[in-house]
């Protein structure tokens, strides 16, 4: 999701010069293709390295960030059912951004510095929570439509090259899955409920259809950063596979409920074998990511609130810590 | 804004599964102490019936093997096949070995 190549950029990175360099570079790219996997204190070329801090922080920022939308609802869900439900999503969502800090930290930074430039608003995340969630049935959406392309992106990202990372990624696809049925479950309640409830599933859907597909990243020709990482199995499937798998799947599911999806050019084309589709807003996508969608000045400040009224939760833990290692001593 | 610039140590954890089976590693987290460590442990990394026995361990505590000795540290056992069952010819109709 998460990995949606909002920027690549890594930075000026020395190239390879002397033979020795070479032939060090050389042997690393032979591992990869032997789909040997590289641990963390394996030499890794600077650009690899580089590019997995930067792909595994902003997905660990967006699971962090795309808890606040989810959070909005959690005192107004329907029932006492579907509140349990929502808090055990989003806990599995803080779970996910803690397992992919800590595959973070193996790389080199530090906890401190990956939570300081979210908070800072220097990080990057996910473009699809900086969209409101004005109805419950957005909730419904999120989970069948925001978690179903978390999942198309991240199974491929479980053979990632790099150990820490694709094994971050086994745990989060096992949890993912019910994350997108209980969507789908609200989905189901509204479109067979009164007309009113099916009116509100399908403009969930008109709202989140595009910022969802917008989640797999630019188109792969704009993707400038692709290549070297399919070539070093950071990525494993280009963005537009990706999107075409995720509306394949999608529209079935759509159907099913009765509802509409937004875009008159969606047709079956039997000589492809997949839908087609139409042509996504791509400047909506890059304004977003540039930091002026709906939401993302309000999202920053929630988070930013969240760890400053936090601070004395961390405090208290650290004075017990100290009083327990007292105890201990004495 | 205040941001924590004190690092609280990181501890690897390791869950048994279930009896009979050994514990394994799973993952790290960040805590002040030992038993916060292994509440949070809980939390984290069985949600959901996962485990039925956490270890968490100082990753401090952790002594490894380096891989740039890799090849000087496991060479001794290369030309040692003969540690191996296949490397002795037994006749097919000897049973039972
Ligand atoms: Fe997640
Ligand atoms: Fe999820």
């Amino acid at each position: 999701m998460y990995t949606q190549g909002l920027d690549g950029q890594i930075g000026p990175v020395r190239e390879a010069e002397t033979a020795e360099e070479k032939a060090r570079e050389a042997a690393f790219q032979a591992k990869i293709d032997a789909e040997i996997r590289i641990e963390p204190s394996d030499w890794m070329p600077e650009g690899y390295r580089r590019t997995l801090i930067r792909q595994i922080s902003q997905h660990a920022h967006s699971e962090i960030v795309g808890m606040l939308p989810e959070g909005n609802w959690v005192t107004r869900a329907p029932t006492l059912r579907r509140k349990a439900i929502l808090l055990a999503k989003i806990q599995d969502e803080a779970g996910h951004g803690l397992y992919l800090y800590s595959a973070c930290e193996t790389l080199g930074p530090t906890r401190a510095e990956l939570v300081e430039q979210l908070l800072a608003g220097r990080a990057k995340y996910s473009s699809i929570f900086n969209y409101p969630t004005l109805t419950w049935a957005d909730i419904g959406a999120i989970g069948w439509l925001v978690d179903g392309a978390a999942i198309m992106n991240q199974v491929p990202l479980q053979r990632c090259s790099y150990g820490p990372y694709a094994r971050a990624m086994v745990r989060i696809c096992k949890e993912e899955s019910f994350h997108q049925r209980q969507g789908y479950e609200i989905m189901m309640a509204l479109a067979n409920g009164t007309a009113e409830q099916r009116r509100m599933a399908q403009d969930a859907l008109d709202r989140w259809w595009w910022p969802a597909l917008m989640m797999f990243g630019p188109p792969d020709k704009d993707s400038v950063h692709s290549a070297q990482s399919m070539k070093w199995k950071i990525k494993r499937v280009s963005n537009d596979e990706l999107r075409q798998r995720f509306v394949d799947v999608t529209v079935p599911q759509a159907e099913r409920l009765g509802l509409t999806i937004p875009d008159p050019h969606l047709r079956w084309n039997s000589e492809r074998g997949h839908y087609d589709f139409g042509e996504i807003d791509w400047e909506e996508f890059h304004r977003v990511i540039a930091g002026n969608g709906p939401c993302n000045r309000e999202r920053l400040e929630q988070r930013r609130r969240a760890h400053a009224e936090g601070a004395w939760v961390r405090e208290a833990a650290a004075a017990y810590a100290e009083k327990r290692a007292r105890r201990r001593a004495a | 804004m205040t941001t924590d610039r004190r690092e609280w140590p990181v501890y690897e954890v390791f869950v048994r599964p279930r009896n009979g089976l050994a514990h394994r590693h799973v993952g790290s987290l960040h805590a002040p102490d030992p038993e916060m460590a292994l509440e949070w442990a809980r939390d984290l990394y069985a949600r959901r019936g996962e485990g039925t026995s956490i270890w968490v361990v100082p990753a401090s505590a952790v002594t490894a093997s380096r891989p740039e000795d890799r090849e000087a540290f496991f060479a001794p056992f290369e030309d040692k096949v003969f540690r191996h069952p296949s490397h002795y010819h037994i006749p097919p109709d000897v049973e039972n070995m």
